[in-house]
Parts: structure tokens; sequence; C-alpha cells
């Protein structure tokens, strides 16, 4: 296993040069650069100054040059420096938004399993029942249904109209000077919103996941076995059958990690939370290159790392999976 | 030099971006300060109270974006100004009426011949830090400015100063080769301390984060991507401000903050014509808010390229004018919040000539000018040709802004009843401007400037930025209109200038390179609880220092 381990870790050089090369090629096709995004169609930005900023970018330089230099730096783990005038580390600008968007969506993530997992295993259960049914147009409906127009409505119902929740931030004007647990309370009370929204939105997946696994779980010979040896359906159901189908979701939870980011960018904007999808998106809009790379580098580590651990997880869970051993027979 | 600033940040920038005319608090807030000299009576509501002001309180005013740092002079997107605005001061800035008046400088004196102007400081004032500004505050951003590796956009004005001369601890004189119109104006540049960033790399300074002005406002706290705080000043040179706290919140979607206004979770922000009509007239919000209005700093208009054979004949552009429903688009798009234009300048302002030829809607004059002009439909389909070619064009404009698509459409119809097929293009703002105006490869478009306050306009209009990636994309060229523009920017006296831009504006009306459209009404909503604010020409945020809410009525309480 160790070996496998390290063996894909290997692998995963390549793959990343390719995807920053891509990403990078990609980027500056789009049309615009950040000079000509502080300079169009101002009057007031002197010719002078036009050259000087594009010196300053790297921008006289050919693309493979600067993407030469980049990969250079990036080899050391250096990001360079954002465009925009503070001219930070990208890396710090990345860790300063970066634990927001995690908090929010493992909270998310966290809720979603705990909510689809019953969902999909009583959808099962009670397959074409009632119940069913009404658990599937739910969830579809929050799978089909615009994020953002959920999102307005819901502000608008619950934050506007009754006043019960805040609408958008994290905190309060007076957090600063709340006790600990109110502080606590605060940003909990903040985050509800953004959090039940994004459940709602991804329960659809996961649910109907566990319940078709459920279902083909019910149909295997031992679960006939163990009704024939009279147990009653809610144990064969809950105890026999659940803990085999819900093995396979282990694995989604790998695959969930590179969405954290991307799904983000509409979320944190309407709920203006200072995440990394809001500066990723500011970044894209100021064509400030070297944070967008950041971001998208940080997002496909995550992929590829998450695509490891999805599979590291499969084995741990099903023992008819072995890596790194050739097959004995 | 708060009124003054975002005269040089947003420039002629943000008309032209993707924000509806006097839709967002970008628009509206440029517009609050900078304005023109816009006659009152258009003006609405007034919260001005008889009481005794107090301190205390706090006002939540929403941006867009984080800023991006905040040394103004360095930074070039609004939100950035909108905070350091509060934190520095020029020399000079505007006042309510958008004339210029002093602010770090005392007073001023121009040389007989124009050349030069000497700035006599006020000795009174110092940094947030405690230390006084003098004369070498006001030398260090000046060389500041025009050294090759300070990130700034903004040297253009201060590259034409042929000496700076400090002549004693509070008096600096600037030279020009030739008078410079703009030169006073230019000198409303944030004045940054000498002490603190004398030697420093300014982009790696902790001012960026931490800044250090001589402003009403003090620095207290930048939340990244949430908010910033700043605090009243105690010993600001011209009284303390009344309130006590002034907090940007970065809210990043329009609908959102709407929201958080109806929440009464903000105080301030510019509203779209469908929010201000439709939106926010009922009872419950007329209670929290009073609603402002005054004729914005910005005018929309249809470009034409007069490169294109189509639009070389005068009596073609002409005929268009003629054919545009100007009053039918403020009243169907802009719901009546706005004014039909005729020119560059805000009307009411000393610049605008208010009696420049006018082109009332009128589709059989303009069929009679496109005849005269040679088109006519010789082969019976409908559009009119000339030489064999159809009077078919493109007209473009950039995503994002619903109010100039719903502009194109309805050109499209009535150009349509001329015998003109209009095709409108929607392209992505980057695309737009880099590839096609940038290129000066378009027909028409439909898009938008800020008017600034001083009237030089020798970088829209004069026929040397007729050239890619110059302003006078259009091609205007007229030797006259050059001479006068010319004139305009090397004379001070108010009154001769007025003369040369007059005459400017009958050229423009005679040519019609642009059909001017509409300048659109600022909407603004402000929570009824602030008090001293008075409405003049250069918008309602002017006099921020000034405003302030009665005890009872203060929502936010902080511990220092």
């Amino acid at each position: 296993m160790f070996a496998y381990i390290l063996r894909r870790l290997a692998g995963m050089i390549p793959l990343l040069i390719g995807i920053t090369f891509i990403s990078f090629i990609v980027i500056h096709l789009a049309p615009g650069d950040p000079v000509q995004f502080i300079s169009s169609m101002n009057p007031k930005f002197s010719e002078t100054a036009y050259e000087k900023f594009e010196r300053m970018y790297d921008l006289d330089k050919p693309v493979h040059i600067r993407y030469a230099n980049w990969l250079k730096k990036f080899a050391t783990l250096d990001f360079g420096n954002s465009f925009s005038p503070d001219a930070k580390p990208v890396l710090e600008k990345i860790s300063e938004r970066l634990p927001v968007t995690i908090w929010l969506n493992v909270a998310g993530l966290v809720l979603v399993f705990f909510i689809a997992l019953p969902l999909g295993a009583l959808s099962a259960y009670y397959k074409d029942t009632l119940f069913d049914r009404g658990v599937t147009v739910f969830v579809f409906v929050g799978f089909a249904v615009p994020t953002f127009w959920l999102a307005l409505l819901c502000m608008y119902y619950f934050g506007v109209q009754k006043g019960w929740i805040p609408i958008s931030g994290l905190r309060s004007y007076n957090y600063d000077q709340l006790s600990t647990i109110g502080q606590i309370k605060d940003i909990l009370w903040h985050a509800t919103l953004p959090v039940v929204l994004s459940v709602f939105g991804g329960l659809a997946g996961l649910s109907r996941f566990a319940r078709n696994s459920m279902l083909d779980v019910l149909k295997e010979e031992y679960i006939t076995a163990a009704r024939a040896r009279g147990l009653s359906e809610r144990k064969v159901v809950f105890r026999h059958a659940l803990k085999n189908a819900l093995l396979p979701v282990v694995t989604i939870l790998g695959l969930s990690i590179p969405g954290l980011i991307g799904g983000s960018v509409i979320f944190e904007s309407i709920f203006s939370i200072p995440g990394m999808g809001q500066l990723f998106y500011q970044s894209v809009l100021s064509r400030d290159y070297p944070v967008v790379m950041g971001v998208l580098v940080i997002g496909a580590v995550l992929t590829l790392l998450g695509n490891l651990i999805a599979d590291i997880a499969y084995a741990g869970v099903d023992p008819r999976i072995r890596y790194g051993k050739k097959k004995s027979s | 030099m708060r009124r003054l600033l975002l005269l040089l940040s947003t420039a002629l920038v943000i008309s032209c971006s993707s924000q509806p005319e006097s839709g967002d608090k970008k628009d509206s807030g440029s517009a609050q300060k900078k304005g023109g000299a816009e006659v009152s009576d258009k003006i609405e509501a007034s919260g001005k109270a008889a009481e005794k002001p107090v301190d205390g309180g706090a006002l939540i005013n929403p941006t867009l974006a984080d800023a991006s740092g905040l040394i103004y002079n360095i930074t070039s997107d609004s939100a950035s100004h909108e905070v350091s605005n509060y934190i520095y001061n020029g020399l000079v800035e505007y006042d309510k009426n958008l004339e210029v008046k002093p602010d770090l400088a005392e007073s001023w004196d121009v040389s007989e011949d124009q050349k030069s102007i000497t700035f006599h400081l006020r000795k009174d004032v110092t940094w947030h830090d405690g230390e006084p500004f003098n004369a070498d505050d006001v030398e260090f951003t000046y060389k500041f400015m025009i050294d090759n590796n300070t990130p700034t956009s903004y040297d253009a004005d201060y590259r034409l100063v042929k000496q700076f001369e400090k002549l004693d601890n509070y008096t600096v004189r600037v030279s020009y080769d030739k008078p410079y119109a703009p030169a006073l104006i230019s000198w409303g540049m944030a004045v940054l301390p000498e002490h603190l960033l004398k030697g420093e790399d300014p982009a790696k300074s902790p001012l960026m984060r931490e800044p250090v002005g001589t402003g009403p406002y003090v620095f207290e706290e930048w939340k990244t991507g949430e908010s910033i705080t700043l605090v009243a000043n105690d010993e600001y040179f011209e009284g303390r401000p009344h309130i006590d706290r002034l907090i940007f919140r970065v809210i990043p979607d329009i609908a959102t903050t709407f929201m958080e206004l109806l929440n009464g979770a903000i105080d301030i922000m510019g509203l779209t014509p469908l929010q201000w009509t439709k939106q926010t007239d009922n009872a419950k919000f007329k209670e929290q808010y009073n609603k402002y209005t005054y004729l914005a700093s910005s005018y929309t208009y249809i470009g034409y390229n007069l490169n294109n054979p189509m639009f070389k004949d005068k009596r073609v552009r002409q005929a268009l004018t003629h054919a545009t429903p100007k009053q039918k688009i403020v009243d169907g798009i802009l719901f009546g919040l706005g004014r039909p234009a005729t020119g560059p300048y805000k009307p009411g302002t000393i610049w605008h000539n208010p009696d420049v030829k006018t082109y009332p809607y009128d589709v059989e004059q303009a069929k009679a000018l496109l005849a005269e002009a040679g088109w006519s439909d010789s082969d019976g389909d409908g559009i009119i040709d000339k030489d064999g070619k159809p009077f078919k064009f493109q007209l473009m404009t950039n995503q994002g802004n619903s109010v100039r698509i719903k502009i194109a459409e309805t050109i499209q119809q009535h150009w349509k009843e001329l015998g003109i097929d209009v095709e409108i293009r929607v392209l992505e703002w980057a695309t737009f401007i880099n590839e096609y105006i940038d290129n000066q490869k378009f027909d028409a478009v439909v898009m938008g400037w800020n008017i600034i306050h001083d009237p030089d306009i020798y970088d829209v209009w004069h026929s040397k930025n007729c050239a890619p990636k110059k302003l006078n994309f259009v091609c205007f060229q007229n030797e006259e209109a050059d001479e006068l523009i010319e004139q305009g920017r090397h004379e001070l006296n108010p009154e001769k200038r007025k003369e040369y831009y007059h005459r400017f504006q009958e050229i423009l009306a005679e040519e019609q390179p642009y059909t001017f459209l509409y300048i659109p009404d600022a909407l603004v909503a402000l929570s009824k609880r602030f008090k001293n604010v008075e409405p003049a020409p250069a918008g309602i945020a002017y006099n921020v220092e000034e405003w302030y809410i009665p005890a009872a009525e203060q929502k936010y309480h902080f511990t220092k």
C-alpha cells in the first residue's frame, strides 16, 4: 500500500504540471490583462504608467517565458505576489480566506452525510411508497432549483420579512465585543442560511446514491438468507444491509473535496462570505493571474489528493480491493 | 479632498463598466461626491434638523468589493478610494457647489502668466500618528507620484510640472511649461506622510493595510473581505466628525445589498430606477429612509465609428439622432429618472451650453436627411441603400448592463422605420473593449461616460486621440474643435474657458459624432437616523463629517 501511495504521488507531478500549463495558457487567453483592467477607458491613466505596469507584471515577456518563471517559483512552493496594489504573497491571500471556505463546506458536507444517508436508506426501505416519492421530489427540488435564486428567496423571507436570521456576512458589527460563547453563537447564526441551503442543494446526489446502493444490497443472497432465517425486516435492512450499502459512500467523501472551492463562488458572493470563492471571483475579474493560478493549483491538488484518498478509502472499506499486490488467483 | 479624489479614480471608467448608469453604489457614490453643479430643484428630501448635533453612532456603507489597499495614490479601484477618501486630504478639494476650495492648503496664488501656483499650507494639521504636516510631505508626495518605481497610474498631471519648489516649511510652488487648467485641482491628490513612507516600497508598506493620513477619520480595523472600520479623528483640523465610526461592509451582490438595506443592516445605498420607483415605494421603507435624487455625473450615448463610410456624412448621423426617441428611453427604461442629453456636460454647470442645436424626435425629418445624403430603398427590400450597399450595421454594447441592452433594442425598432437594419451584439466587457473598441473595430456602440467636473475633454475628443487604445475611438476629427480643446486646456480663467467649451458643444451638436442619449438621476436612499444631510450640487455625501445621529436613534454602541 505504501509503495502504491508513493507511486500515485509521483504520478501526480507530471499531471500537476500539465494542469498548471493548461490553466496558465487558458487564463492568459482570456481577453484583457491586469493593466488593461485598470487602464481601459481611463483618461487619467498615463502612457508611461501602462509600460511601467507591464514591466512590473512581466507582461512584456512572452507567455511561455512567464510560465517557465512561474513554474520555477512554484517548484519552491512560491506562488508569487498578487497583482493588486497590496502585492501580497498569493499564499498569504489564500490562507486568509481558506479557513472560512473549508469550515463552511465541511459543516455542510457533514450535515449532508448525516441527513442524506438515512434519507436514502429509508427511501430504499420504503421503496415506491408515498414517503419515497416525497423524498425524491424534495431532494430533487433542492438539486434543480438554482441556488442563488433560492438563496435570495430565503434571505428575503427569513431575513427581511420575518427578521429571524442575518441575511449576509459572517459576523455582527459588535462581534469583537461579544463573549467567546457569544462570538460562536454569532458565527453559527450567520452561517445558518448558507449552510442549510448548501445542504439542501447537496442532498439529492448522496441520498440517491445511498438509496440505489441499498437497493442493490437488498438483492444480495445473504439478505435473502437473512430473511429466510426469519429475521425481522427492520433488522435485515438496518443491521445487515445498511452497513454494506454505505461502504462505497465513503469514497464519495474523497471526491467531494475539490468541489469545496468551485461551489463556493456563488455562495460566497451572495452571502458576502469572505472565503476563497469570493477571492477567486474577484481575482478573475481583475485578471490577477498569480492569485487565479494559486487558487487553481490548490483546486487541482485537492482534486488529485481527493481521488487518491477515495481510492485508499475504497480499499479500506472493501476487503476485496488491495493495492500494490498482484492478484493471487 | 473627498470631493475631488474620485475624479481621478473613477474618472471616465465606471460609466463604461457593466453597471446600470444610476443603479449601483459605485456609480451613485461617485456621483454624490463628484456631481456636476446641478440646480437644486431636482433634489428631493432633506434630513436637515434643528437640534444640536451629538457625537456617536456608526454609518454602515456597503461596497461591492474589498479594498485592494489604502494608500490612495497607488490604488485604482473604487472600493479602496471610497475608504481612503476619509483618511487623507489633498491641498485643495471641491466644495458642495463643486468649486475648488482649500483643504490642506490655506490659500494659493496663481502667477500672472498662469504658469505657476504657490500653495500656502495650513500650520495646524497633524498626521494621525501625531507628527506635524508640512511642505516636506507635499514635496515627498510629488516625487512619489513621478517616481518610475511607484506603481501609480495617476502620474500624468504631475509629469507636466516643470519645477517643484519648497519655499519654506509651509509654502510650495509648482510651475508648468504652459498654463494647464486642470493643474490646480490635480493637487487634490492625497498627500502622503513623508516620515512613514520615505525610502519604503509603497506596495509593501504597512500603510497599505494600516494607513496614516490627516483626514477626518482614522483607520481602525480591516477584516479582509468583510469590512473596514474607520473612527472619528478627535484632532481633525476642521473639527471632529460627529459620527463615531464609518464601517464599509463588503457585499459583492447588489441584490443582497438591497436586502440588507430593507433589513436596516446598512444605512445608505444607490438605488436602481426599478428599486426607486417600485420596490421602495411603500410606507415601511419611507418610514426608515429618505430618498435623494439629483442629476448624476454621467451620460449614455450612441457612438458612431466615423471611419466607417456609412457614418461619414453628418446628415446620416443627424438623421439617426432625429430618429432616436430620447424621452421615450428615459421614460420607458429609466422610469423617467433622468433627462435627455445634448452634449458631454451636465446641465446646470457653467460649462454646459443650453443653446445648442437639438434634434427633436422626427422620423420624417430623419428620412428627408437620409434621402438628401443619397440613401433610398432602390431595390424595394425595405432596407435603404446607397451605391448598392444596404444600410445595415452592428450596434454593440457590453454584457451585464440591462439598460444599455434595452436601449439598443429600442433603437433597433425605431431605426427600422427608416429602413435601417440594425443587428445588436452584446459582448463581455473585456472582449468588447480590448478587441473592438481599442482596435476601432465596430460600427456603432451604446456606452457611457462619467462627467468629470473639470471640463477638459482632450482625451475623448481631440483628434490626436483617434488611435488604437485611445479614448477618441469614434475618431472625431475637427480642426476648430481641436483648437478650442487646446485653448480650453491652457486657460485658467473660467469665463474664457466657458466660451471655448460652449463653442465646442455647438460643433458637436452640428456634427453628431455621438447621439447623446440621457443623463440619469443619481438615486440614493439614506437612513432617516442621519441628520444635517444637506443636498447640494455635489450630492449628499460631501459633508459626512457634519452628519450626526440623535442619541436616541444611535443603533450601534462601541467601546473603544
